[in-house]
């Protein structure tokens, strides 16, 4: 199986995988990096979403060729300490009921805010909209999508 | 370390008397020091000479006062792992935030109902659990007192010190090695509602700081050394089985460690107790064994199997004509009967008669159902998301010929539930795996075996009859055909019962090889659309105010004359008022369309009210206000986001949810196909509670029935249609408002 180099919460790392292996599962399975959840596979529920060079992508449908030299930022690597202002967000209003979708959507977010910091209501339904929560924590995460926008630097 | 030996027998005595007692109850020490990072006191007895699993019980105190409260319940999102430990946490007397919690593993001996399902672990838990914190609290007080030489009943407790009267104190955790050596009292008293320091008050989710930094959590995040994974092929339709399958190509792949099959030993399972039979396949099955999941799920896709029809494979337009035969027929079981509704219809002025469908749902838990066994000569090594660990263990225990005692089972937090994690059909078959391979073993589903190996919601179709007489309804028939299970043999005492004086219910099912099982809030998820919408035609039809109508009826029951009714005429009179209020029933401006809902199920009692507006001729749900009485809220932070999760599941599972077969084999398997609600659908709610100090109900279920029945009626006044099919969205046509009332 081939080697790869990538890139991942700011360190170098090498995996040996087999060149079709989505992001996800490399993440998930070899880099032990479970935050980032797998609900689909196909890239419509968002569970798996993570930053590539800051912009929010599905990590299930990411291939490693297609990350090569880029960036990627997982959950665990959001801030050091889980107080970047979007997790900060999420504590205070208690978003979670399961859990399960809520890292997919705490990297919408953030990634969302970086090109919209001072957004709508409706801005901010639009850019949550393709992350499924099956326990329709819905109005928690618009909620603190907004409070979080105004604690953005 | 110190050894004591005759404290590790007292000891040993104490937690067996708990048991006995019933509360489960233990005070230990922070043996793993799990909680916090404080200096753990060395602690005063023998703990070699325990057997540790005595310790998993309820409450553990460290010398340093550090409390540990295990959560006995499966936490599937319905918020038990924050809101259980809180009412022990409120009659122990410590403060809260000092407080970290743990899942407690399954422990039959100690824990009493470890299940999560039927909004019930806080209503079966509710006195137990604060027993067990008052009992704890009792002890640790006469402890101290004995140690002062005064009274218990001289001595106060705040935050977990204890105060004499001379106003000496001495913390929990300087007498928890006496106090555990106490007798433990048969019933303590417990506290009134008005002295709660910790119910009543937000609690965030005691994993909220996991969760949001992405900490293994959930089944899928559990790894072990050496564990491997596996993906099975499962029959591609109800009604198929295994004939033969070739592996060549899948054995070749990368990462492939094993291809094995399964199914003898659910067979035999399946001789030895039946119970379990409409719930797995009995089919064989194709299981690669994989270094990674990504590997296993690719293998599996090359395996060519045969697959052989076992049994009919039925499809949703026979399902559709079978269960129009069964209402028209005379195969039903009747549920309860008052009165004579024959007679009422023949004496009736007018005659109301409509028939609601349903389709068949599945759960789609965003967490794939997956499940870990170990299987060893030693013991079986369970872990993972389950509603019911104990009756899984059981099974288990049946199938691979193991005692009890040799299953140990550990419950992950789980990515919901929702009915689904009941039935376990996953743990049956990674205990087969790994029993087969004897490795650690992982079974994962992918999306499409999650959807295509539901358990589901069966359909169902409601025949409603009303008659009415001189202003009243003096009859109400309703006939209930369905797939597999009727949903009536648990609820025929529900409202209306008790309400009419001809009342009938009768039952007819269809024996179909699909699975069904649970669904969020069974029994009602479909059934309280149906109802509320036929109330609401009834009383146009009878043109009299909707909510009187409901008023009215309410007035009829008799709770004390007929012991069967299960719901309170004046808790549901309070929810129905308390909603005209809040709602602003029927003083919005004409831009806004209402539609009004009351229910009992879960033992809690709600009403809800839909805002609808129009936007570019099609009808919108704004906002829903919720009341509900549900007595004592523990944790209202959590009780908020259950009923607004609710509300939510119950609006968008009405507009879009529907799975269909052809040839037994749903025609969705992922979210490209199957709708689910997501953001922009979703509309504000509103949650009133209504007071009380009554015992507190489960909040899981009990808000998503009324939600569908409350957006249908608002969308009739909308658009003047009524929607008799769900999902609403089936019929596009009746969502649009009639082009007249646009131009105008």
């Amino acid at each position: 199986m081939p080697t790869y180099q990538i890139k991942v919460n700011g360190a170098s790392k090498t995996v040996d995988v087999a060149e079709d292996t989505p992001v996800l599962w490399v993440l998930r399975d070899h880099l032990d990096l479970v935050g980032t959840k797998y609900g689909c596979g196909i890239g419509q529920c968002g569970a798996c979403t993570v930053h590539v060079d800051g912009t929010a992508m599905r990590s299930c449908s990411l291939t490693l060729s297609q990350i090569d030299g880029k960036s990627i930022t997982t959950i665990e690597g959001l801030s050091e300490d889980g107080t970047h202002p979007v997790q900060e967000a999420w504590k205070e209003v208690d978003v979670p009921q399961c859990g399960y979708c809520q890292a997919g959507q705490i990297m919408t977010a953030s990634a969302f805010l970086e090109t919209n910091s001072n957004p709508s209501e409706e801005d901010v339904k639009n850019a949550m909209h393709g992350n499924i929560c099956r326990c329709s924590s819905y109005s928690r995460i618009r909620k603190a999508v907004m409070i979080a926008a105004e604690n953005m630097d | 370390m110190s050894t004591n030996k005759p404290n590790a027998l007292s000891r040993r005595a104490f937690i067996r008397n708990s048991s006995i007692a019933g509360g489960g109850m233990v005070i230990g020490f922070n043996l793993f020091q799990a909680c916090k990072p404080k200096v753990i006191a060395e602690p005063a007895i023998d703990l070699a000479s325990l057997d540790y699993n005595d310790f998993n019980a309820f409450i553990k105190i460290a010398d340093n006062g550090a409390v540990t409260i295990f959560s006995p319940n499966p936490e599937i999102g319905q918020g038990v792992k924050t809101s259980m430990p809180m009412i022990i946490a409120e009659e122990l007397d410590v403060a809260w935030k000092d407080v970290c919690v743990e899942q407690g593993i399954l422990d039959t001996e100690n824990y009493q109902r470890q299940v999560a399902g039927g909004s019930q672990s806080i209503r079966f838990g509710w006195d137990a659990l604060r027993q067990t914190g008052a009992k704890a609290k009792h002890m640790l007080v006469s402890a101290a007192a004995a140690r002062w030489g005064v009274n218990p009943s001289e001595c106060s407790v705040s935050e977990g010190v204890i105060t004499n009267a001379a106003g000496e104190t001495l913390g929990y955790g300087d007498v928890v090695n006496e106090a555990a050596l106490l007798e433990v009292p048969e019933e303590v008293p417990l506290k009134e509602p008005s002295e709660y320091k910790i119910m009543g008050k937000d609690a965030s989710n005691v994993d909220i700081n996991k969760i949001v930094t992405g900490k293994p959590l959930f089944g899928l995040d559990y790894k072990t050394d050496g564990m491997v994974y596996a993906a099975v092929l499962r029959p591609p339709a109800f009604g198929k089985k295994l004939v033969s399958y070739d592996d060549s190509e899948a054995r070749a792949m990368s990462g492939v460690i094993d291809v094995v099959s399964i199914g003898e030993k659910v067979r035999g399972l399946l001789a030895e107790d039946p119970s379990f039979g409409s719930k797995i396949s009995s089919s064989d099955k194709v299981v690669v064994i994989a270094e990674s999941t990504w590997q296993a799920m690719k293998a599996k896709e090359a395996i060519k199997a045969i697959w052989e029809d076992d049994s009919k494979v039925e499809s949703t337009e026979e399902h559709d004509k079978i269960l129009n035969d069964l209402l028209d027929g005379n195969k039903f079981e009747t549920m309860r009967s008052d009165g004579n509704v024959k007679k009422a219809f023949a004496e009736a002025d007018e005659i109301l008669e409509r028939t609601y469908e349903s389709p068949f749902l599945p759960h789609n838990c965003m967490e794939p159902m997956n499940f870990f066994a170990n299987v060893t000569d030693e013991k079986v090594h369970l872990v993972g998301p389950i509603q019911t660990p104990a009756w899984k263990a059981g099974l288990v225990s049946k199938m691979l010929g193991r005692e009890e005692k040799d299953i140990h089972l550990e419950m992950t937090r789980m990515g919901g539930g929702f009915g689904r994690r009941l039935y376990g059909d996953f743990v049956i078959e990674a205990a087969e795996i790994s029993d087969k391979i004897r490795k650690p073993v992982k079974v994962v589903y992918s999306r499409e075996d999650d959807m295509e190996d539901g358990i589901y919601r069966m359909a169902i179709k409601y025949r409603i009859k009303a008659g009415i007489k001189d202003g009243k309804i003096t009859g109400y028939y309703l006939k209930e055909a369905a797939v597999n299970s009727n949903m009536y043999g648990l609820i025929p005492n529900f409202f209306p019962a008790g309400a009419i004086e001809n009342y009938q219910v009768d039952a007819a099912n269809y024996e179909s090889n699909i699975t069904t099982g649970a669904w969020r809030a069974p029994y009602t998820n479909f059934l309280a659309y149906a109802e509320q919408s036929f109330f609401d035609e009834l009383a146009e039809l009878m043109n009299v105010d909707k909510i009187q109508l409901r008023l009215d009826l309410l007035d009829n029951v008799k709770p004390e004359e007929d012991e069967r009714i299960q719901y309170s005429p004046e808790r549901m009179k309070e929810v129905i008022k308390t909603a005209v209020e809040k709602s602003g029933w029927g003083t919005k401006s004409k831009d806004v369309y209402q539609g009004f809902v009351n229910y009992y199920c879960h033992n809690t009692h709600v009403a809800e009210v839909a805002d609808v507006e129009i936007e570019n001729g099609e009808p919108v749900v704004k906002k829903i206000t919720c009341v509900v009485d549900c007595g004592i809220v523990v944790n209202p932070m959590g009780a908020l986001n259950q009923i607004e999760g609710g509300v939510i599941d119950g609006v968008g599972h009405s507009m879009y949810g529907e799975l269909q077969f052809k040839d037994g084999r749903p025609t969705a398997n992922n979210f490209d196909g199957y709708r689910l609600i997501r953001m922009k659908e979703a509309p504000i709610v509103e949650t009133h509670f209504i007071q009380n100090d009554l015992s507190p109900t489960g909040l899981g279920e009990p808000t998503l029935p009324p939600a569908g029945g409350a957006i249908a009626n608002a969308f009739k006044a909308a658009t003047g249609n009524r929607l008799y099919k769900q999902p609403f969205t089936k019929t596009p046509e009746l969502l649009k408002v009639p082009e007249k009332e646009i131009i105008g």
